[in-house]
């Protein structure tokens, strides 16, 4: 009894130090107000005042940066770009990913590790240095333009660097094997005389893609969407390395906030509100792998 | 009262349905199926029966339109079906796995093929009810083939392969994932499935047991090739080769040198010293050629005595038992270390039983009992 309590316990503690406090802390950095000094909000906790210290601690958190979130643009601007800008990598990555992972699917037994490989690969490389490495690809100068205007194909330089198109190539890029390995494990499980039946039943081979395959990949294709739209959301590096001035994205705006304004209270509040906002999506998740699950 | 007998493989007038004519089938240097000749006739319970890799589900899956003959050519009723796809033939498959649609409900499954067909809403509704109905699922139609048991699986494909009322029906080991009890009661409801229907049934089996209970015509296959095609009780009585004696049922086969005797039957002399086993055949063999003697352990008696008048009459040895309950199979070994298996049905109970380990006793069987072939 004792055992099995203790071993129950290790997630849940797990989860309390290094979810729950941190949040509960973010979240009181949230309802302060900001202040020149070290740390740069107020109120501090005042232990040695007691009862009193505790109550004046508590009065003086309120909700003035959540409603500052709504007074200006910006915020709902920056967090609607961001949920257009993950959506739409979402989109392309499983427009992308399908028909990788149905490849790697089809290939013949002996080479699927060797692709799982391939594509597994680039996660050995620091994911700053690939995102740069796409700085040179995509710039006007660089090896793209220089591919393209080489063959004669333009006449002068793309820009791509530092655009929206920058951003959703490089998120793509970046996420395309946690959209590709879940389509591949679901299609990889995908019993081959389904297809058969299908087509003895009167389906041409592409309804019964649409009628089989596709329907029994929905799993995959959940888990894998789900897996690009989360990160994709509170994306930071690639936006700011690869997106312009114009890229809006919460994730650059909760930096600026932080570093640059050195508003820890507003900039906790956006946190706040975009942890609010990609629960609703990982709830989702969880009901699909569940449902998987049942399934099974 | 005179019963009408089904075999129109018989009536020269009659057109068969399915025909395979000089069809080979080849993957790299490996041939599944040699220059197979065969015609199938409509309203058929035809088997494919042969061990693993003997091209039996080959032949299947060309004529369901998955594989494509290297040489030669298949008609069914008439059409070669060198370029028809399988999803434009009136030919529906029985998946070996069922293959069932795990994401789609018993009801969806069965309607599945009924619309890609552009029927009406109501007209496939009464058909897929007349389906279930069929295979007694009803109760179930709303549940998905996992919450169903391997049985009612086994109806649902059938149900589905059945709906779009095919000429041809094809069966891949329809029963294999079945327990023994459920397979036999499987078989009957198959064949009455077929006769209610009037489809042509194709079946595709190891089992012999299977494939004599619910065929109209067993063609037992090797490498490649059709060995024997008969009607269930000749292809057991009258197998045209060891290959096939073997394969269908138990059997002793005896090897000896043939002689012609005077009452139009063999003398096969199988051991020095030994009388030679005489029997009647409409084989006709050179003197002194190699032959073998099949004998169905079930067509040989077992007594202490010798029996008085008995054509072939030979003394062994019980060396082993094989207790099956309404049956016995004794193995006893004659003179010179032959074995050959002997059974006997227990008419009496096992405390009471006749004969034991090293009795010695008398085989004998009759003039017509054996067959004797020439391969």
């Amino acid at each position: 009894m004792m055992r099995r309590l203790f071993l129950i316990s290790v997630p849940y503690l797990w989860l309390l130090a290094l979810f729950l406090i941190p949040f509960v802390i973010v979240l009181k950095i949230a309802l302060s107000d900001t202040a020149l000094s070290i740390p740069p909000y107020t109120p501090q906790i005042d232990i040695s005042a007691g009862w009193e210290g505790l109550k004046g601690f508590f009065a003086a958190l309120d909700m003035e940066n959540f409603v500052w979130l709504t007074e200006d643009d910006l915020y709902w601007k920056a967090y609607v770009s961001s949920l257009k800008i993950a959506t739409i990598s979402t989109l392309l990555a499983l427009l992308v990913g399908y028909p990788i992972a149905y490849g790697m699917a089809q290939a013949p037994q002996e080479w699927r590790a060797t692709l799982m490989m391939l594509i597994i690969l680039p996660f050995w490389t620091s994911f700053l240095i690939r995102v740069y490495a796409w700085m040179g690809i995509l710039s006007q100068e660089g090896l793209l333009n220089q591919l393209l205007m080489g063959l004669g194909l333009i006449s002068d330089p793309l820009i791509i660097l530092n655009t929206n198109t920058a951003v959703y190539i490089g998120i793509v890029y970046t996420y395309l094997p946690f959209m590709i390995l879940p389509i591949y494990s679901a299609l990889e499980k995908l019993d081959a005389s389904l297809l058969e039946a299908a087509e003895d039943l009167g389906c041409s081979r592409f309804k019964a893609f649409w009628l089989v395959t596709i329907p029994l990949s929905k799993g995959g294709i959940i888990a894998g969407s789900f897996l690009v739209f989360i990160p994709a959301i509170g994306e930071f590096v690639i936006p700011s390395l690869l997106g312009g001035s114009s890229t809006l994205m919460i994730g650059k705006v909760l930096w600026e906030e932080f570093f640059s304004n050195r508003d820890w209270p507003v900039a906790a509040a956006v946190a706040v509100v975009l942890l609010l906002i990609l629960i609703i999506p990982i709830i989702l998740f969880q009901r699909n792998e569940q449902k998987q699950r049942e399934a099974e | 009262m005179t019963l009408d007998v089904f075999a129109p493989w018989e009536d020269p007038t009659e057109k068969p349905l399915i025909q395979f004519k000089g069809v080979t089938k080849r993957y790299g240097s490996f041939t599944a199926i040699d220059n197979l000749t065969q015609d199938i006739y409509a309203r058929e319970f035809f088997a494919l029966l042969g061990p693993s890799g003997c091209g039996k589900t080959t032949m299947m899956r060309m004529l369901a339109g998955f594989e494509t003959p290297t040489e030669g050519q298949i008609l069914i009723a008439g059409q070669d079906m060198a370029a028809v796809p399988p999803n434009e033939r009136a030919v529906n498959m029985m998946f070996q796995s069922y293959a069932l649609f795990p994401h789609l409900s018993i009801w969806d499954n069965i309607a599945f093929g009924l619309r890609r067909m552009k029927m009406p809403k109501a007209q496939i509704e009464e058909r897929v009810e007349d389906m279930l109905r069929l295979t007694r699922m009803t109760q179930f139609s709303r549940r998905k083939p996992h919450q169903v048991s391997g049985g009612q699986r086994q109806r649902v494909a059938l149900a589905r392969s059945l709906a779009r009322a095919p000429k041809l029906l094809l069966l891949d080991e329809p029963l294999g994932a079945l327990d023994k009890k459920l397979r036999e009661e499987t078989q009957f409801e198959l064949m009455d499935i077929q006769e209610k229907t009037g489809t042509t049934f194709v079946i595709v089996t190891h089992d012999q047991e299977e494939a004599m209970t619910v065929a109209s015509r067993v063609a037992v296959m090797d490498h490649g090739k059709i060995i024997q095609v008969s009607t269930p009780p000749k292809i057991y009585e009258e197998p045209n080769s060891v290959y096939v004696a073997d394969f269908i049922g138990d059997v002793n086969i005896i090897e000896g040198a043939a002689h012609k005797t005077s009452d139009d039957g063999y003398d096969i002399k199988w051991a020095e010293g030994q009388e030679p086993i005489h029997a009647k055949t409409t084989a006709v063999l050179n003197e002194g050629q190699k032959a073998f003697v099949a004998l169905r352990p079930e067509k040989i008696s077992i007594a202490e005595e010798k029996p008085e008048g008995a054509v072939n009459a030979v003394k062994g040895k019980i060396i082993d038992i094989g207790y099956l309950g309404n049956i016995s199979t004794y193995h006893v070994e004659l003179p010179g270390g032959v074995m050959v298996k002997a059974q006997a049905t227990n008419t009496r109970r096992l405390s009471r039983r006749n004969f034991s380990w090293e009795d010695e006793v008398w085989l004998s069987w009759t003039l017509t009992a054996a067959s004797v072939l020439e391969r």
